[in-house]
């Protein structure tokens, strides 16, 4: 995360260094974008902040390296299993620690899944310490003179907004979908019409859940990451959901390329650990400024 | 304040702390109790936010860490007394948190607890980045500093008695505020904010005094902690796993009473010190904290203090 695929530009070809790198902050924004999408799905249906996502994040990329290690199947077939197991571990986990607190203060839920959260990264943590995980995958890139993109890269930031897309239509054409919506708008509204809300919202909780083991699958063919790489996404989660608004898939991608260009912007003339606090930074300015996100319409209308 | 029973059960806590390990000059039992002091302080200064206003925050620790910094800082290249750069870690973080504080405190509920995790990003960033402090290597203060103090068997001693004074004090804090005005409005707002602003509470003044109140103790506590220890570096003190627990402290003991707050500190002092040096569970103690976290958020809300209210009801009139 936060590395940058192609190198600075020189001042004799500038524009071709700016175009490769808006292109670079275009792919990485992308996966950005997806990693958000998960958790500001569940934000916008039920006003829950899922403080176990970058776990689930995390959990996804660990599917991938053990199921690519142990089968030796190529890394885009685990994609299948990861997104059914993320949905039934997202119905448990709906279960488990949102059912109580939907409705009550947000302060709840946010501790139950935050306490969630603990008791994943420690038996994590505990099984696989801190160690670096890589899994390797070969595709050709594609090149801009001086400047190559990896296939990976590009093939996931395609996925990416595949899936948003799909997303999208499955939220906006679908029985479910539409009754997924009616819920995010008026909950009581939508149980009086005969809606199971409940139900709705486990299977709510189940998409997000396997959208981020998706976005893992997908970042781990990307960087090398660790048990504790889930929280930069996580964080840069909720700077995307607020940026595009909540429960928003397509406001998420474009949140996502908002935020990837401006990394690739400031990169060249700040520290690293700083990227982190200029979004912050933005994510406050923003949330006071528009406090239903940039590309919102309004709230609850997802 | 002198007749109410509470300030004298107060009292005799600190006189506890402080006089059990002096009277049979027990290191062992000091050391032990120098985290139960630092888990109290950091504990009643977090349910300033979390009991009393209802207001997550995430990033407690950096309160005590840059207290723990500038602290240690002063000392170090500006040969600063103690005292004065204790004084000068809690004014100056107090001072930052009411500015921050101004602008976060804008937002709501959830999206203030979110912030809240920026403002550990920023100020970790902070720390690494600037050069006096010494980057993510840190600051060593030679033993030297011990010398005013005594030499450093006796400083031990002066730094333990400090740190309990700071302990009592963040629990009469909690105790005054309670029973005090701008408590009744921070306890407003944590019921309704919307409600609590109509009734005429300056909610987003309340709200930035009580984060700025609230990190005036805890940054004494941190420069204490790391003056004792002579040594600070970002990992150490901003260590995130110190926010967990105040969390889990607040919510085991129960937010919003002091006693509970400090019951539950002691506790937890108790469990973790089992659980590090059990060998089954020494990995898992994030995992325990969690289980704990999530069956009291889930079953018992109201925490410890809720169950001895419902058992003894007597006892809401004595302990706050």
């Amino acid at each position: 995360m936060g590395r940058r695929i192609c190198c600075r530009p020189r001042p004799l070809n500038l524009m071709l260094g700016i175009l490769a790198s808006i292109i670079d902050g275009v792919l990485v924004g992308l996966v950005y974008g997806l990693a958000a999408m998960g958790l500001t799905l569940i934000w916008g249906v039920m006003d829950v902040i899922n403080l176990t996502h970058g776990t689930m994040v995390v959990a996804g990329m660990m599917g991938l390296y053990l199921l690519v290690n142990a089968l030796g199947i190529s890394p885009y077939l685990t994609l299948p299993p990861v997104l059914i197991g993320g949905f039934f571990v997202g119905v448990a986990l709906y279960w488990i620690a949102i059912h109580r607190m939907v409705g009550r203060p947000p302060l709840m839920s946010l501790l139950s899944t935050f306490s969630v959260n603990l008791i994943l990264i420690g038996i994590g943590t505990a099984v696989w310490g801190t160690a670096l995980f890589n899994v390797e995958v070969s595709l050709p890139g594609f090149s801009l003179g001086r400047y190559t993109f990896p296939g990976a890269h590009i093939l996931a930031a395609v996925l990416a907004a595949v899936i948003a897309a799909a997303l999208y239509f499955f939220l906006h054409y679908t029985r479910i979908g539409k009754a997924l919506r009616a819920v995010a708008n008026n909950r009581e509204a939508a149980e009086l019409v005969g809606i199971p809300t409940t139900r709705l919202l486990a299977i709510a909780v189940g998409t997000g859940v396997a959208l981020a083991g998706v976005a893992g699958v997908l970042i781990g063919t990307l960087f090398p990451f660790t048990i504790l790489s889930g929280d930069g996404y996580q964080l840069k989660g909720f700077i995307v959901t607020v940026l595009g608004g909540f429960g928003n898939p397509v406001g998420a991608l474009l949140g996502g390329i908002a935020l990837g260009v401006l990394e690739g912007a400031v990169t060249p003339f700040v520290p690293v650990s700083w990227t982190l606090v200029i979004e912050f930074a933005l994510f406050v300015l923003v949330l006071i400024a528009f406090p239903n996100g940039i590309f919102a319409s309004r709230r609850g209308a997802l | 304040m002198l007749r109410r029973p509470f300030f004298w059960i107060i009292a005799l806590v600190i006189a506890a702390f402080a006089g059990l390990p002096a009277i049979g000059n027990d290191v062992e039992l000091r050391e032990s109790l120098v985290l139960a002091c630092v888990y109290i302080t950091l504990a009643s200064n977090l349910n300033l936010m979390l009991g009393y206003a209802g207001y997550i925050n995430f990033g407690s620790i950096v309160f005590f860490g840059l207290g723990g910094y500038i602290c240690v800082w002063l000392i170090y290249s500006h040969d600063w007394p103690l005292v004065w750069s204790l004084l000068a870690a809690g004014a100056g973080v107090s001072g930052l948190a009411l500015v921050f504080g101004l602008g976060i405190l804008r937002l709501r509920g959830a999206f203030f607890a979110l912030s809240t995790i920026g403002i550990v990003e920023g100020v970790q960033a902070f720390a690494e980045n600037f050069t006096p402090w010494g980057g993510s290597s840190g600051i060593y203060i030679s033993p030297q500093v011990f010398l005013p103090l005594g030499g450093s068997a006796r400083a031990l001693w002066v730094i333990y008695f400090a740190l309990v004074a700071t302990m009592g004090a963040s629990l009469y804090l909690s105790y005054f505020v309670k029973t005090s005005k701008f408590g009744l409005g921070l306890l407003a707002i944590g019921q309704n904010e919307d409600a609590a602003a109509i009734l005429g509470v300056p909610t987003p003044r309340y709200k930035a005094l009580a984060y700025s109140a609230s990190a005036f103790l805890p940054a004494i506590a941190g420069g204490l902690y790391f003056f004792k220890s002579a040594f600070i570096q970002p990992s150490d003190a901003f260590d995130l796993t110190l926010s967990t627990e105040a969390i889990v402290i607040c919510m085991l003991g129960g937010q919003g009473t002091v006693t509970g707050v400090a019951l539950g500190a002691f506790l937890y002092e108790q469990l973790r010190g089992y659980l590090l040096t059990s060998s089954t569970f020494a990995n898992f103690q994030l995992t325990i904290a969690g289980v704990l976290l999530l069956l009291i958020v889930l079953f018992f809300p109201a925490g410890l203090m809720g169950f001895i209210y419902s058992r003894v009801p007597a006892a809401k009139k004595v302990l706050e």
